[in-house]
């Protein structure tokens, strides 16, 4: 089946409705899917649960679909840059799930591994262990975390090709590949469209598999922290 | 008394060579102005960079290359990048050195917390929860006393912790602590401080 869409308008055709779950590649705005978030925010689909480690900024990222009001619920790990989100959250707007990144990071890879759960220390004797299952491995302490399987990624990439394989650049790849991986659907979109052959098959990051769709987007790449040596 | 700086000083005379350290946001982040030159380190950065470089200059800078607090910065001949998950196998699996963070709240056990005010900050924990529970040795920097001056380093932390029982060593502007079996240990006096100053400002019971 061809891959190969030409918007993200296209791309998310079919494949989204209300209250479906996300996964969404990103740090900060570094290596966000910027296309697919505003076609998600077009599109009008509501009530979406959003695991993505950050929640943008108020006129970006996905702060876009919190202005809006399109997200019933966020599973992040840091929201500290987005007063909408904050204002929506102390209001009961919003159900925010905080998770903490290595966790959320470890969710999605074992969603997508076909990983039910996991152990680990992170987390023990603070409020995200409450409720938890508690189990002990060579004395010391650790609780049972859910794997995170979404009904679609959305995913930002560097140079991809048709069959999907993609490559991402520096730390925009962040949570991108184990978001890719963990959605039972998962749209790339990235900066260059390039002939199949033309990557080098050892230097691939995210093998075509774990990729249903890909376009091509333009990224304004915004800079959420301009700092300079002196 | 220690100023910033001179406390991020005193972070890093605790870095020794061939350390792979995580350095957190705000004060953390200006030990690697101290760091000798005689000695070979690489910083990690949690959102999947290891051996990270100074701030570019403006010609340099790349939207693509930031680091855990969302600032621009540069890479280094051996830099290398990878995926949140890799980034939290190196930080969860013990692969880590140290990790320097910030604090609202210290516990003479070592619990920490610094990342909720229940009702007024909802930031989130951010990888705060797995470096601590994950890194091979955990420093705090942080003010001995709040703006009211009351005591942060505490008997028991009064805000949600971020781990506990997980911070060994505490620097502040009065001085530098070890978590001990029994308490806390005073193991340096600022310039300028005294060990009575110390005892009023600390609501954790001392052990020297």
């Amino acid at each position: 089946m061809k891959k190969v869409f030409h918007s993200a308008e296209q791309a998310i055709d079919g494949l989204i409705f209300d209250g479906m779950k996300i996964a969404a590649g990103g740090f900060g705005l570094c290596g966000i899917p910027e296309e697919s978030i505003a076609a998600l925010k077009m599109s009008g689909i509501k009530n979406l649960i959003i695991a993505s480690n950050n929640a943008g900024v108020d006129d970006f990222g996905i702060g876009l679909l919190l202005q809006s009001k399109q997200v019933k619920k966020m599973i992040s790990s840091y929201v500290g840059e987005n007063s909408e989100f904050m204002r929506q959250y102390l209001s009961g707007e919003l159900e925010l799930e905080f998770n903490p990144q290595g966790t959320l990071a470890e969710r999605m890879r074992a969603g997508g591994a076909g990983i039910p759960g996991f152990y680990t220390k992170t987390g023990v004797g603070t409020v995200i262990a409450k409720g938890k299952e508690h189990k002990d491995f060579n004395g010391q302490t650790y609780i049972l975390e859910e794997s995170f399987v979404a009904d679609l990624s959305i995913v930002k990439a560097w140079k991809g090709d048709e069959e999907g394989n993609l490559i991402y650049r520096k730390t925009a790849r962040n949570f991108n590949p184990v978001a890719a991986t963990c959605g039972k659907k998962c749209i790339a979109e990235v900066e260059e469209l390039v002939p199949i052959g033309s990557i080098d098959p050892d230097h691939i990051h995210t093998p075509g598999i774990f990729v249903n769709r890909i376009f091509v987007g333009k990224h304004e790449k915004r800079i959420e922290n301009m700092t300079l040596s002196e | 008394m220690w100023d910033r700086n001179q406390m991020a000083a005193r972070a890093a005379k605790e870095i020794k060579n061939g350390m792979y350290v995580n350095l957190g946001i705000g004060i953390p982040t200006l030990v690697s102005n101290f760091i000798s030159n005689d000695i070979n380190i690489t910083l990690q950065s949690e959102n999947g960079m290891l051996g990270m470089g100074p701030f570019p200059t403006k010609e340099n800078v790349d939207p693509d290359l930031i680091n855990a607090g969302k600032q621009t910065i540069t890479e280094l001949g051996k830099t290398s990048y990878f995926s949140s998950a890799d980034s939290f196998a190196m930080i969860r699996g013990g692969h880590i050195d140290m990790a320097i963070l910030g604090a609202m709240e210290v516990s003479e056990k070592g619990d920490l917390a610094n990342w909720m005010i229940p009702g007024k900050l909802v930031k989130g924990m951010g990888g705060a929860m797995d470096l601590v529970s994950g890194v091979k040795r955990v420093i705090v920097i942080m003010d001995h006393t709040n703006k009211k001056g009351e005591s942060k380093f505490l008997k028991e932390c009064s805000l949600p912790l971020t781990g506990k029982n997980v911070v060994n060593s505490v620097i502040t502007n009065l001085g530098m602590f070890e978590i001990a079996e029994k308490g806390v240990k005073v193991l340096e006096i600022a310039e300028g401080s005294t060990i009575d100053d110390i005892k009023k400002s600390t609501e954790a019971h001392i052990i020297n």
